[in-house]
């Protein structure tokens, strides 16, 4: 009984010990906040890119896919030619290769790595996004848009004032999971030296020759984090709704 | 007012509307008749290019609508067209529903095209609907809303397409109540229906289709007391 007591004081010191010197020793808490700092940064960058990226390219892929017949648009064919090749080459490689390609073979010589993460990380996003959107775009009851264009609206004000409007709704919960997605890749960026959260923690594992706290101590910042994210995705979906209700 | 000559469309190898030639004339109320799949809903959708022709012209108000050059959204302010199943948008409020077009194509100012849409709000006696949403309404009040929103832009011609089909019969009247008011003021219209009441009533011209053809057409009291067609005839005696 008094051995088991022992051990358990031991483990509790050496835990304590442990958290000590991986968080708050020599002020090392303030390399998570600056590396959660430059996540989340690095995400909401990413995010804007990739959700105009994304637009834009679904936009093109649905204005191509819904002319008439009779008068194909030369210029939209070839944007969408090229919005195609996009999607299929983003979509078919994975992050860490188009990451460690940016990084390495294009932007070689520049040395501002998170940066240079942020745009791969963008450029990722969009390509799902872009799909994400299409889906979404294509799914909006045609009528609708038969509606507009019959009250003389153009199509780019269809699209603007009623289609996206319905569209971003039905896309919400996946587009969510996609900026989840981006969120939990930004620690991606740690590969060609981006400096976020993952890469505070491997820093400081690096410094006091233990990785256990540190890398369980940003799991459950992003973990706390990605919950955040969730709770404010399930208010604005309920928000967006109200127009439903009776 | 609109002129079809050789009007032709196919989908892929489905011949529906096969060589039509037809005049609608201004102030006309043209009640198209006829069985599903007739192609009546298709010859409306091809008036304001809907859908596209696949053979002859479309000449409205002197201008050839067919022609790619011409722009459509232009000819298609002055043609409002109802749907079957009303297509308001549910994202907006029925004011924001109404004055969207008027103000986006820049036929009137957001005031102006405020107040149209009470004063037209009022005509069909749902001026406290205003700032609902479409969830809130039901099927005829959605079709009366669809009706008015059509008219904000002061079209020259009214399309409407079953504009009663997907509404519960108790809801019917008030639909057709609003329509025979815009006919009695004189609005050309074109109406693709199977209200048989509607045609005698307020019809100028009963059209009827099968086939993709225009198999007879004649005043409604003709038309009805006298048709001439066999298969005018088997398809009145199943619906009167």
């Amino acid at each position: 009984m008094g051995l088991l007591l022992a051990n358990l004081t031991n483990a509790w010191l050496s835990f304590e010990a442990g958290f000590y010197k991986a968080f708050i020793s020599g002020g090392r808490w303030k390399l998570y906040l600056s590396g959660v700092l430059t996540t989340v940064e690095v995400t909401i960058l990413a995010l804007l890119m990739g959700v105009v990226l994304g637009v834009l390219v679904a936009v093109v892929r649905t204005a191509h896919d819904q002319q008439r017949p009779n008068s194909r648009n030369l210029l939209l064919g070839v944007l969408n030619f090229l919005c195609k090749i996009y999607t299929t080459v983003i979509r078919g490689t994975p992050m860490i290769v188009q990451m460690l390609i940016m990084g390495s073979v294009i932007f070689a010589s520049s040395r501002n790595f998170t940066f240079i993460g942020t745009i791969a990380l963008g450029i990722n996003s969009g390509a799902y996004v872009a799909e994400i959107v299409r889906g979404g775009l294509m799914a909006v009851d045609i009528g609708q848009s038969e509606a507009g264009r019959s009250l003389g609206l153009n199509y780019i004000d269809t699209m603007r004032f009623i289609i996206i409007p319905q569209a971003f709704k039905n896309i919400l919960p996946a587009l969510g999971n996609e900026f989840i997605t981006l969120f939990k890749d930004t620690a991606l960026i740690t590969t060609i030296g981006g400096k976020e959260l993952l890469y505070a923690a491997k820093a400081v594992g690096a410094k006091t020759y233990s990785v256990m706290f540190p890398l369980l101590g940003a799991a459950f910042i992003y973990l706390v984090l990605v919950m955040i994210l969730t709770w404010l995705q399930n208010k604005l979906e309920r928000r967006l709704r109200q127009s439903d209700r009776r | 007012m609109i002129d079809v000559k050789h009007l032709s469309k196919s989908f892929g190898d489905h011949l529906v509307l096969d060589d039509i030639s037809e005049h609608i004339y201004p102030g006309e109320k043209v009640v198209v008749i006829g069985p599903s799949g007739s192609g009546k809903s298709t010859f409306l959708r091809c008036l304001n290019l809907l859908e596209t022709p696949t053979k002859g012209t479309i000449t409205f108000e002197g201008t050839d609508i067919t022609d790619p050059n011409v722009k459509i959204d232009q000819v298609r302010r002055q043609m409002g067209m109802v749907f079957q199943h009303f297509n308001l948008f549910p994202n907006m409020t029925i004011r924001k529903n109404i004055t969207l077009a008027p103000v986006r194509t820049g036929l009137m100012k957001q005031e102006e095209a405020d107040e149209a849409a009470i004063a037209l709000l009022k005509r069909v006696g749902l001026e406290e609907k205003a700032d609902a949403y479409p969830a809130q309404l039901s099927g005829g009040q959605k079709q009366r809303i669809a009706i008015v929103r059509a008219l904000a832009m002061q079209p020259k011609v009214m399309l409407f397409d079953e504009p009663t089909s997907a509404l519960d019969p108790e809801m019917v009247g008030e639909v057709l109540d609003v329509m025979k008011e815009l006919a009695r003021e004189g609005m050309t219209m074109v109406v693709v229906t199977h209200e048989m009441g509607f045609a005698r009533e307020v019809g100028s011209r009963v059209l009827f289709m099968d086939g993709g053809h225009i198999l007879e057409q004649n005043t409604p009291k003709e038309f009805f007391d006298h048709p001439q067609h066999a298969r005018t005839q088997l398809f009145l005696s199943k619906v009167l």
